[in-house]
């Protein structure tokens, strides 16, 4: 090793904290914190499955549960976790499949994530209007 | 250069190893006028204020991709970067995030370079070609398919701003993926499968967790994260294909 060589001391900076250092990582952070409360609604989703299977009465309680205040306050969050989750997730998703072409033109990356969007609105629409017209 | 002339408050990241346990703000009033880039500033800094001060640079165009520094903290090229944005407010210089600090704003480059040699960075041809038989034909089409991950610099701004490489250096990273991404794509280029051997593994594709703001940062619109992101698919079904074929059957 030259003389100069020994010279060198390279200074290696921290990353603690390293996510607070710029909006755009926060973002990402809060993008991938929804994923835990995606997971935990499955989870009550799953109970209520495992409750429907244990007769009518059981299947009620479970349904009781979730109209209890907290239970609505806490639709609520979801709903607003879920929306963002479904939004971060589309935001994401022209990085993740190789350039489209449309009669030798680039697909512009926002019309994926924005095709994305519509057709998760529109599905969830169907899906409500379902649910209402079964409802008694 | 004969406009109005304003003054700005610079502060720069120093660190001299030979002095400096660790590294300190240190701050400039600079002269500028309204045409000035940050690379500019820190240029007068060096010949008129204090002739100490270490940085990287050389084509002042955004070709060359040397001047790459944090400027109130994004990955920015200086010479693509202007003072007049800033002013009033101060403005802080630091070196390249993620990378060990040289010397003032020099970063160590050295695991960059090791990595970018290591994908090999060339066309390895399909068929090899004496002379006679002429050049490699593409079609414009087929050069669509790498053209604008071909345009990387080497600038680093994108490992800068990736989180993944600052917490585990491990990884490969976004520019060189982008790079392996380009050759592989070269419709005159049979290096794939000796390239994925690393592209399939943690350090390379699937050490990226998509946060994206390689893509963000990047001068050139390379958009490495669509280049790493998009072989995650190719490089899943080979995983699953050793399953159905015998090993090396199904590329």
């Amino acid at each position: 090793m030259s003389a100069q060589m020994d010279k060198r001391r390279p200074y290696v900076r921290s990353m603690a904290g390293w996510w607070t250092r710029d909006p755009y990582y926060i973002r990402y952070m809060a993008m991938e914190a929804t994923s835990v409360l995606v997971a935990v609604y499955a989870v009550i989703l799953l109970v209520g499955l495992a409750r429907l299977s244990q007769g009518e009465a059981a299947y009620n309680g479970w349904l009781d549960a979730l109209k209890s205040p907290l239970s609505v306050g806490f639709h609520v969050l979801i709903l607003l976790v879920f929306a963002y989750h479904t939004w971060s997730w589309f935001k994401i998703m022209p990085k993740t499949m190789p350039t489209i072409y449309l009669g030798g033109t680039k697909l512009p990356q926002p019309a994926i994530t924005w095709t994305g969007v519509v057709v998760a609105v529109v599905l969830n629409l169907l899906v409500l209007a379902i649910l209402m017209g079964v409802k008694p | 250069m004969a406009e109005s002339t304003r003054t700005i408050e610079i502060e720069v990241l120093r660190y001299r190893p030979e002095q400096d346990t660790e590294p300190f703000y240190q701050t400039y009033s600079v002269p500028f006028t309204d045409d000035m880039s940050v690379l500019q500033g820190l240029q007068t800094i060096k010949d008129d204020l204090d002739g100490t001060l270490s940085f990287r640079w050389s084509c002042r165009m955004a070709i060359c991709g040397s001047c790459g520094m944090m400027i109130d903290g994004k990955p920015k090229l200086a010479c693509r970067t202007f003072l007049r944005h800033y002013h009033p407010k101060k403005l802080r210089i630091g070196p390249l995030e993620h990378f060990p600090i040289e010397r003032d704003l020099v970063v160590v480059v050295e695991d960059f370079i090791k990595k970018l040699e290591g994908i090999k960075p060339y066309i390895i041809p399909k068929e090899p070609r004496t002379l006679e038989e002429g050049e490699y034909l593409q079609t414009p089409a087929q050069l669509e398919k790498f053209r604008q991950f071909s345009t990387c610099i080497n600038c680093m701004l994108c490992y800068s701003a990736c989180p993944q490489y600052g917490l585990d250096s491990k990884f490969t990273g976004p520019g060189i993926l982008a790079l392996m991404h380009r050759y592989n794509a070269d419709s005159r280029d049979g290096g794939q499968a000796e390239r994925m051997e690393l592209g399939h593994s943690e350090e390379g594709v699937w050490g990226c967790t998509a946060v994206a703001y390689c893509s963000e940062v990047c001068p050139k619109g390379v958009d490495p994260a669509n280049a790493i992101n998009q072989n995650k698919m190719g490089s899943a079904i080979d995983y699953f294909l050793r399953f159905v074929a015998p090993r090396g059957a199904g590329k």
